[in-house]
C-alpha cells in the first residue's frame, strides 16, 4: 500500500507521518511536494500536520489552493482513502472536503499534551481496527483546534455517525471538563459522508511507539491499511455504493 | 481602485479573543461594554476590477463562511 505524505510550505509533521507509516509491514510512504499536480499509484493521502503558508489569513485557508489539492480533491472523489491530521483537517475543511471550521481553541492557549478520545464508531475505514467505546490516548498540538460548524450541519453529522472521535476522559467520560479546546460536542474527528475522508486534531503519527508514551495511534494507520486491503477501496459510509 | 474587505467571526460562532478582548476594556473601566468581536480587515488596489470577481475572492479566500462574515468596501 502505498501511501503520499503531502509536503506544504510550513508542513512539520511530514517525516513523523513517514517513519509511522513505514514502520507498518507493506507500506510505502513517499513524500510529495504542494507544487505537484499527480497522485497517480499513490493508494492513500495524508495532509499531515504544521503550518502551511504560516497559518496567514486562516489555518489551512491558502493550501487550500495549492496544485496538489486539485489531485487530493480527485482521489477524494475516486473513494481513495484521505486522512488530515491537525494542520491536515484545518486544510481539509477549508477545502470543504470536510464540514465545519476549526476555530481558535475556547482558552486561546496552543496546548500540546495527550489527551484521550473515545471511538464512537468502529464501522469506518479509520478507526475499523478499534473498538467502540475504546479510549484512545493519543497527543493533540494545537492553537486553532476547536470544532465547529453551523447547527444543521452538525445535527446531519452526528444523525450520520460521521463523528468517529470525541475527546473524554481517562474512563471514556465526554463533557466539558473532558474538552480540551472548546470543540462542539467534543469532538475531536469527523469523516465525511462517503466515509473515505477523515480529519482529526490529534496527531497519531506522534503514538506509535511505545517509547513516546501510546501506540494508540497505530490503530487509526491500521484501519487505513486494513480497510485497503480488505476492500482495495475505501468507501464505507452509508452513502458508498 | 482601493478595496477593503472586513472580516469578523459570525455572531452565532464562539469567539474566545473577542471575549478576552471584553474582559480587558471591563478593567479599563468600560463596564458596558458588549458584542466584542475580534477580526481582520484586508486592504488592496486593484484597477478595475470586476465586482463579482472581488466578492468571490472575498468568499472563498479572505474569509470562511462556515465562521465568518465578511464586508466589502470599494472606494475610488
Amino acid at each position: 500500500m502505498r501511501f503520499a505524505v503531502i509536503r506544504f510550505p510550513g508542513s512539520n509533521c511530514d517525516q513523523d507521518c513517514v517513519l509511522a507509516l513505514e514502520s507498518f509491514e507493506g507500506v510505502e510512504a513517499s513524500y510529495v511536494w504542494h507544487k505537484d499536480e499527480s497522485l497517480e499509484g499513490f493508494d492513500a493521502v495524508v495532509l499531515p500536520g504544521g503550518f502551511s503558508y504560516g497559518d496567514y489569513l486562516r489555518c489551512g485557508a491558502i493550501a487550500r489552493f495549492s496544485p496538489i489539492m486539485k489531485a487530493v480533491r480527485g482521489a477524494a472523489a475516486d473513494g481513495k482513502l484521505v486522512i488530515g491530521i491537525c494542520n491536515g483537517f484545518q486544510i481539509l475543511c477549508e477545502s470543504r472536503l470536510l464540514p465545519g471550521a476549526l476555530i481558535r481553541n475556547r482558552d486561546l492557549h496552543f496546548l500540546c499534551r495527550h489527551v484521550f478520545m473515545r471511538v464512537e464508531s468502529a464501522e469506518s475505514s479509520f478507526t475499523g481496527a478499534g473498538e467502540k467505546g475504546a479510549v484512545w490516548n493519543i497527543p493533540i498540538a494545537h492553537g486553532e483546534g476547536a470544532y465547529c460548524a453551523a447547527p444543521e450541519v452538525l445535527e446531519e453529522i452526528e444523525k450520520r455517525g460521521q463523528v468517529l472521535l470525541r475527546y473524554c476522559g481517562a474512563g471514556g467520560e465526554v463533557g466539558e471538563e473532558t474538552n480540551p479546546n472548546g470543540s462542539v460536542g467534543n469532538i475531536a474527528g469527523i469523516r465525511n459522508l462517503e466515509g473515505n475522508v477523515f480529519g482529526l486534531m490529534p496527531h497519531p503519527e506522534r503514538a506509535c511507539e511505545a517509547g513516546l508514551g501510546s501506540t494508540d495511534g497505530r490503530f487509526i494507520f491500521q484501519s487505513m491499511i486494513q480497510a485497503f486491503r480488505k476492500t482495495g477501496a475505501t468507501k464505507t459510509g452509508e452513502e458508498a455504493a | 481602485m482601493k478595496v477593503i474587505v472586513t472580516v469578523l467571526p459570525k455572531t452565532t460562532v464562539l469567539d474566545p479573543q473577542g471575549a478576552a478582548t471584553a474582559e480587558a476594556m471591563k478593567h479599563l473601566g468600560l463596564e458596558s461594554v458588549r458584542g466584542v468581536r475580534v477580526g481582520k480587515s484586508i486592504q488592496f488596489e486593484a484597477q478595475g476590477a470586476d465586482e463579482a470577481k472581488l466578492h468571490e475572492i472575498a468568499r472563498d479566500l479572505l474569509s470562511n463562511p462556515v465562521m465568518e462574515d465578511y464586508k466589502l468596501e470599494i472606494l475610488p
